[in-house]
């Protein structure tokens, strides 16, 4: 919106609550105007990362740094960050109007009702300014609080759960839209989501937390095709994991794994030994039923539509899930085939 | 719970609090405790010897040689003091037993009266609560006196064929206290029992418990907070009343918020009137922090 | 309801009224015994009204009510943001114990050690010493009130404010203070009816001329069945009812806007 926005850094940022440990030795740096979501289960520590960073809660170590200036000995009300809530915390004994003007001070009454006329119309609620929050829309409020945390113009945007309120198909329809608005505003994002695919179909960048820990910072095809590990390769979407022993070094990037019913390939991280156990994870649409790889019977074939949904037994009696375009020949339950997969498409990880 | 930190500014919330609750009730209990403490003679102001704190450790000894525990003695030694001190435990014991007996359905019928007549009901009930403590009180002299309304009522019936003594009797002020403090006992349990999941009682019904049986192993275990609650909220003002006794029981009805009044008023005996403060509040403390939490939880209810 | 909830029911109430109820009676039998009934008259109420030392000790009570309620208010609002919003300072322990005890403290000894603390400062009695004493025992019953409102209040909005560039001072006017106004209302309220209802404390710390309503009312009553009293009763009764029915319908509509 004005000058080129700065860039927010988090250096070793700690949060601990008594000897509990809510967010462990945080690094990261954001791009400016970078769409950034934050992505974990409940209690991964994520909504007190947010916290941190808009200044509700102090770190017990740590920085946080947006351009030059040190935020973390601010108060929250001098942080030239906001933050739209979970619950969207809008004032109930204030108008639509009133509440997206809370933030805008000393700039003279004209001024702020033209600042919110814009912002209303930024999020096409235009008229709506003299309504009560309760008189709103679960789609609406969203969208007061919105106007309302970009009131300032914020260096820096912190989403907590923006669209967990909303369901089903007004989400994907706001997800765009919000989507739209950074893009028109240039103001870095930060989003704290639990939902995978939102996180996927919102960000430029996600950093997956466990425990306190930022395990994996990335663009989501990045996370979704080379996850650093099992918990990431998991919570991205459906995958295989199939368990055996690292094989020796290879020119390029691909390995062999031993595994129980015979050696598959995959890309694996320069930092696995040989001999190491690991698993190797293959999404299920990736999977090929051919006449090369590994033996399989298919047990249970599944139609979805636009997929083909099937479930495959190895000889162990561990099993796979393939998902295949409904097309290819169908295979029928207690069929025979083996199963293989590109290389490039299997992900070696740390058992 | 929240890293805000404001130190002025919260800072700057807890002064006006706190200085004056410590001039106004931590240095008056502090100065009862020490008059408690003094002779006849050094409880006139400005209640000497005070405490020189420029005399240091001479300063301390001549304040400490000072204190004398013979008002403590007097309370320990003469049966009076005793007897008030157990009949405000007793009077307060047996009132707060009759409250739970009948606060109890009294709270569990406005739980499950139709919802639509709750509201109303809780306010018939909260309505004497606001209502004057000393008019309830003088309501049941002109009830229970000899020419009462009761016996009025029970001489034209033909139940009695002489008028009952019931004013100025123990059984007077247990009445007292019992109608008195009916609403602080039945507007916690109330609110406990509204809250109660419904199903709770269903699914008790559904496996076949009878309502009686519903109430017993149900509705009244999971009410224990709110009876617990109201007791508590009873009892510990009960031992310090002074109105029902005094308008309501004989002259040998002894209480010790009653023993206070007299001593300080009639008798002009300042320390052993602090004497007993302090005996009431040492009384009361055992019961204030046994019922701390559920009073707690009790005096958010109504 | 079954016949067992409804018999308790009706026989609680019944206990509760019937002496109120009696009280309203006798307030308008025209003869001065309990015993007679003398037919309908307002004589009482005519006596009453002219009962020149009845409406000044009703007159004190009212000033001093409504000083002690709104002093009681404003200190009861700040222990319980300090209570709810604080959680950790020095000598939250001693501050916590300050508030709250009033609540559990006998009246007897609220009253005694009060005046005992008046005398050694050499603070005549009047009505400014009723006033501190019923603020001061009126605070923690404010101060619970308002936490248990404050408890349920989303800490977020407060949140939002400080987001949004407000300071300590403008949130808790702005955001907190608002959204909190129906248990001040309720507290005050409270404050009020506590002192209004005192007799035992003003009793240990009124000075001459500032004689409250209970006080003359009790001395009155010491002397037994007294018809004026009964219309008195009535009045406050009334007043009392208007009050609470007022309040409870306050309450409603603010519940279901």
């Amino acid at each position: 919106m004005s000058s080129p926005a700065p860039r927010l850094i988090l250096d070793g940022l700690t949060k601990n609550f008594g000897t509990y440990r809510a967010v462990d030795d945080v690094t990261l740096a954001l791009k400016p105007g970078e769409f950034f979501c934050l992505l974990g289960p409940s209690g991964c520590g994520k909504s007190t990362l947010l916290r941190l960073i808009a200044g509700f809660e102090r770190p017990s170590a740590g920085r946080i740094q947006l351009g030059d200036q040190d935020l973390s000995g601010l108060p929250p009300h001098r942080r030239p960050v906001n933050m739209m809530f979970q619950s969207y915390a809008l004032f109930p004994h204030m108008s639509v109007a009133d509440n997206i003007a809370y933030g805008l001070k000393g700039i003279g009454k004209a001024a702020i009702a033209a600042q919110v006329a814009d912002l209303l119309r930024l999020v096409r609620l235009e008229g709506l300014g003299g309504r009560r929050p309760e008189t709103l829309s679960g789609g609406q409020r969203q969208r007061v609080a919105l106007a309302r945390a970009l009131a300032r113009e914020p260096k820096l945007l912190l989403l907590d759960e923006p669209l967990g309120a909303l369901d089903r198909g007004l989400r994907e329809e706001t997800q765009g839209e919000l989507r739209a608005v950074q893009r028109r505003l240039g103001t870095a994002f930060v989003v704290v989501t639990h939902d995978p695919e939102e996180a996927m179909m919102l960000a430029d960048r996600i950093g997956v937390m466990e425990a306190g820990r930022l395990v994996q910072i990335g663009p989501p095809t990045e996370l979704y095709r080379r996850p650093a590990n099992r918990y990431v390769a998991g919570l991205l979407g459906d995958v295989n994991l199939i368990p055996g022993r690292l094989g020796p070094h290879e020119p390029g990037e691909g390995r062999t794994v031993e595994t129980a019913q015979g050696p598959v390939r995959g890309i694996v991280a320069p930092s696995l030994a040989e001999g190491a156990a690991v698993v190797v994870a293959v999404r299920p649409e990736d999977l090929v039923l051919s006449v090369e790889g590994l033996p399989v019977t298919v047990t249970d074939t599944t139609f979805l539509g636009d997929r083909l949904r099937s479930t495959l037994r190895l000889p162990d009696g561990s099993t796979l899930r393939a998902s295949t375009r409904p097309t290819d020949a169908a295979i029928p339950s207690g069929a025979e085939t083996r199963v293989g997969f590109a290389a490039k498409a299997a992900v070696i990880l740390p058992a | 719970m929240s890293g805000l930190r404001r130190p002025v500014f919260d800072r700057l919330l807890r002064l006006p609090p706190f200085l004056w609750l410590t001039v106004f009730f931590f240095l008056p209990f502090a100065i009862t405790l020490k008059i408690s403490l003094s002779e006849p003679a050094t409880a006139i102001p400005p209640y000497l010897p005070v405490l020189d704190w420029h005399g240091g450790l001479d300063g301390w000894s001549s304040f400490l040689e000072a204190l004398n525990l013979d008002n403590y003695a007097t309370l320990y030694a003469d049966p009076f003091y005793r007897d008030a001190a157990l009949g405000s435990l007793g009077y307060a014991a047996l009132a707060s037993a009759i409250l739970v007996a009948t606060g109890t359905p009294l709270a569990y019928a406005l739980a499950r009266a139709p919802s639509r007549w709750q509201p109303l009901l809780v306010a018939l009930v909260v309505v004497p609560f606001w209502t004057s403590f000393l008019i309830r009180v003088y309501a049941w002299i002109a009830i229970l006196k000899p020419e009462g309304l009761l016996n009025l009522v029970l001489l034209r019936l033909g139940l009695i064929g002489t008028p009952l003594t019931i004013l100025n009797t123990d059984a007077a002020v247990i009445i007292g206290l019992v109608y008195a403090y009916l609403p602080f006992m039945v507007l916690p349990l109330y609110a406990v029992m509204n809250r109660l999941d419904p199903t709770l009682r269903d699914a008790a019904a559904d496996l076949g418990a009878s309502p009686a049986r519903v109430f017993w192993s149900v509705t009244l275990p999971l009410s224990l907070p709110g009876i617990v609650a109201g007791a508590g909220l009873c009892f510990i003002p009960m031992v310090g009343e002074f109105i029902i006794p005094d308008l309501l029981g004989s002259s040998e009805t002894l209480m010790l918020g009653r023993v206070l009044w007299t001593e300080f008023f009639s008798n002009r005996d300042w320390p052993l009137a602090s004497a007993v403060a302090v005996l009431i509040l040492a009384i009361l403390i055992v019961p204030v922090v046994l019922f701390r939490d559920s009073l707690q939880a009790g005096e958010e209810g109504p | 309801m079954t016949w067992v909830t409804r018999t308790a029911l009706v026989a609680g109430l019944i206990f509760l009224y019937a002496p109120i109820l009696v009280l309203i009676g006798y307030s308008f039998n025209a003869s001065p015994l309990v015993t007679v009934w003398g037919g309908f008259s307002t004589r009482w109420y005519a006596e009453l009204l002219s009962d020149a030392p009845l409406l000044a000790s009703a007159w004190v009570s009212l000033k001093v009510a409504l000083l002690a309620s709104l002093i009681a208010t404003l200190l009861g609002t700040l222990a319980a943001l300090v209570l709810e919003r604080q959680r950790r300072f020095r000598g939250r322990a001693l501050f916590t114990g300050l508030v709250l005890g009033p609540i559990v403290m006998p009246e007897v000894m609220i009253g005694l050690s009060l005046l005992l603390m008046y005398i050694g400062i050499g603070l005549d009695r009047s009505l400014l010493t009723i006033v501190i004493a019923h603020a001061t025992f009126c605070t923690g019953f404010v101060a619970v009130v308002v936490a248990a409102r404050l408890r349920g209040l989303d800490r977020s909005l407060e949140e939002a404010a400080a987001d949004l560039g407000a300071g300590p001072m403008r949130v808790l006017m702005t955001i907190t203070l608002p959204l909190l106004a129906p248990a001040l209302a309720a507290g005050a309220l409270l404050a009020f009816t506590l002192s209004l209802d005192d007799l035992v404390i003003a009793s240990f710390v009124s000075g001459p001329g500032s004689t409250t309503l209970p006080m003359r009312l009790y001395s009155r009553v010491r002397l037994g069945v007294n018809p004026e009293i009964n219309a008195a009763s009535t009045m406050l009764v009334g007043l009392v009812s208007a009050a609470v029915l007022i309040a409870s319908w306050l309450t409603a509509r603010q519940e279901n806007r």
